[in-house]
């Protein structure tokens, strides 16, 4: 033991002289601020609470959540890109694909499953709404609006489909989306027994005090879902 | 003989050493069977800090040893297993972690096994040796922990065999350790996966230097045997596509056919140079102990469900690694184990890394294998206040541990 310990001595640099870049927590840094719409999503979240995030990405809501809100975070997401950096950030991540469900968690284990910005690339939004409410107390979701005026305006002048106001992606780049709006989604969720309570709009990143013309005025929608 | 320039982000010339237990009392296998005395080697690199609290275990492979790390002389032309992974600034960072790898029960390299002398007869166990299981090797590394004065492990770390032991200490010793690292894995050994230890262990078995294990006085060792084993071995380790790049139907020293039984592609030459080489540093017998204790290996009994092993293990922390192309631990072995965890509960990272490389992929993956480990036990250290060794300090844990 002595030994051994001695001659590593001999032939490394001292311990603790080099702590590589890697090692240092992202703690000490200030964190660039969140994305408009996680930064809502975030305030719907209670102190202390437990929350699942749904194709989590790198990993920025929840970080934000475990060191503001104190919350016991955890995510999933598909792409290697976004694990490693989740990992880096200290989260607790799985791999793997919305599409083939939660199953493996047991019913009532998260105070709150999130979903932001994904609803449009889902091929049974259904099935996840259903999941995330069977798992989470609450859910909590945020997508596009395409009822946006400048949307309807965009198909109106040019005839070509319009991008949603906040993602990038054309209707033929994948992953493919489903374009509708806010009145789609709140009649949807009627008709598959969930229950909007809570509900918070954007427009290009500033909330927007509006309830009658949201579908015109709001770009994204951020609502908080119980079951009905 | 050449003198190779120790690299500077190695952990330097490293020295093996040995503990001693059950001298009175016997070491109670699974099976029923007894073992007295058992002896395990190990090595350590870097420092233990001042509350015990850093130390990593990590658990070897099928053929591998607790040569983990460094070189064993200056002109050591070959460094330790897990060199990619172990020493000053790399995953497992010596300057930040006590490393400790030891040599599981069983095997050729030094920790008590069937080339040892049975002191009933004074002579070689061979197959006298009593079978052991992962839950025997591990409960063995567990009296080498307490030996050690280390109360509880930062965290346990190993690929494929390795993973199965880094799983055994989850289930069954969860006290012991704050974190799991179970890499290229299974819960359960597969069917396949018996079949493939059965036909290294007939290959052995079919050598008439074998001799039912009684080969180490008569010095005619059953080399072939163990070299047809190996290859098997190899060809699992690898993948389709990795042979394609590695090896394609190139021809090894020759322009074309030749129409004859010579080795003339370049894969029969590898499996052949792997397979020889292997005898010269492995053991027959040592090979059928191991591989049977890893055809026992099932963490779903004995109630049929993995998840119900997993149900103290709440407070452990995993991180879960398979590889696309590991046909031999494939990714969904990894996938049911972290349905397993999730459903009861536990705190579980998961990445199927993208390779090519097959199972040795969880060697061979160095970039994103020190990225995750390396950010997971930041992360640990962080989470559990893990103070730094200080510097100039010297832990003499062997000499503390025997003075209490």
């Amino acid at each position: 033991m002595r030994k051994a310990t001695e001659e590593t001595t001999e032939t490394g640099t001292p311990p603790g002289s080099r702590l590589p870049t890697r090692f240092e927590p992202s703690l000490n840094l200030t964190p660039p601020p969140l994305r408009p719409d996680l930064q809502a999503i975030a305030e719907l979240v209670e102190d202390g609470s437990m929350a699942l995030d749904l194709g989590c990405g790198n990993g920025e809501l929840l970080e934000h959540l475990a060191r503001v809100k104190h919350v016991k975070a955890r995510g999933i997401e598909l792409s290697e890109t976004g694990m490693l950096a989740c990992v880096r950030r200290g989260l607790s991540v799985r791999q793997g694909n919305l599409e083939e469900g939660l199953a493996d968690y047991p019913d009532n284990s998260f105070d709150y499953v999130i979903l932001a910005q994904t609803l449009p690339f889902l091929d049974d939004p259904a099935m996840i709404l259903h999941e995330m409410l069977r798992v989470g107390r609450k859910a909590i979701v945020s997508f596009p609006n395409w009822g946006y005026w400048r949307c309807r305006l965009d198909l109106l002048l040019t005839g070509r489909i319009p991008l949603a106001p906040d993602l990038p992606q054309r209707w033929h780049d994948a992953p493919r989306w489903q374009a509708f709006t806010i009145t789609d989604f709140g009649a949807y969720c009627h008709d598959i027994g969930i229950k909007i309570n809570e509900q918070i709009y954007l427009a290009n990143g500033k909330r927007i005090g509006v309830r009658k013309y949201k579908n015109l005025l709001a770009t994204t929608a951020v609502f908080g879902l119980i079951k009905r | 003989m050449t003198t190779t320039t120790v690299p500077a982000d190695s952990v330097g010339i490293v020295e093996e050493k040995t503990f001693t237990f059950a001298e009175d009392e016997p070491f109670c296998l699974e099976s029923g069977a007894t073992l007295a005395p058992v002896t395990i080697t190990y090595e350590t690199y870097g420092r233990l800090n001042e509350d015990r609290s850093n130390a990593i275990l990590v658990c070897h492979a099928l053929s591998g040893s607790a040569h983990a790390a460094g070189y064993h002389s200056a002109d050591d032309p070959k460094p330790g297993w897990w060199e990619d992974s172990i020493g000053p600034g790399k995953a497992l960072d010596t300057d930040r972690y006590f490393v400790i790898c030891s040599s599981v029960i069983g095997s050729c390299y030094g920790s008590t096994g069937p080339m040892d002398v049975n002191p009933a007869t004074g002579k070689p166990y061979g197959l006298h040796f009593p079978v052991v299981t992962i839950g025997d090797m591990v409960r063995a590394q567990v009296r080498l922990i307490d030996h050690l004065g280390i109360d509880q492990l930062l965290c346990v770390v190993g690929g494929s065999m390795g993973g199965m032991q880094v799983l055994e200490w989850a289930a069954h010793h969860p006290e012991r350790i704050k974190a799991a690292i179970p890499l290229a894995t299974t819960a359960q050994h597969s069917p396949m996966l018996i079949a493939f230890s059965e036909v290294g262990r007939q290959a052995i078995y079919a050598d008439p230097n074998w001799n039912n294990g009684d080969y180490y006085e008569n010095g005619k060792r059953p080399d072939a045997g163990l070299a047809v084993a190996r290859m098997v071995g190899h060809i699992t380790y690898l993948s389709e596509e990795s042979m394609q790049q590695k090896f394609g139907r190139r021809l090894q020293n020759m322009e074309q056919y030749g129409y004859e039984f010579e080795t003339e592609f370049q894969v029969e030459s590898y499996l052949k140079y792997n397979g020889n080489n292997f005898t010269r540093r492995f053991d027959a017998n040592s090979y059928l102990y191991v591989t049977k204790a890893m055809d026992y290996f099932d963490l779903a009994q004995p109630t049929g469900v993995l998840a119900a092993a997993f149900l103290n293990s709440l407070d452990v922390k995993f991180l879960v690694v398979s590889f696309t192309s590991d046909w031999l631990y494939p990714s969904y072995h990894s996938k049911n184990l972290v349905s397993a965890l999730t459903a009861v509960g536990a705190d579980v990272t998961y990445l199927d890394i993208k390779s090519s490389w097959g199972h040795d992929a969880f060697l061979l993956e160095v970039e994103t294998m020190t990225h995750l480990m390396g950010d997971f036990l930041a992360r640990l250290a962080r989470e559990e206040g893990v103070e730094l060794p200080e510097i100039g300090e010297i832990e003499e844990i062997g000499d503390w541990a025997l003075a209490v």
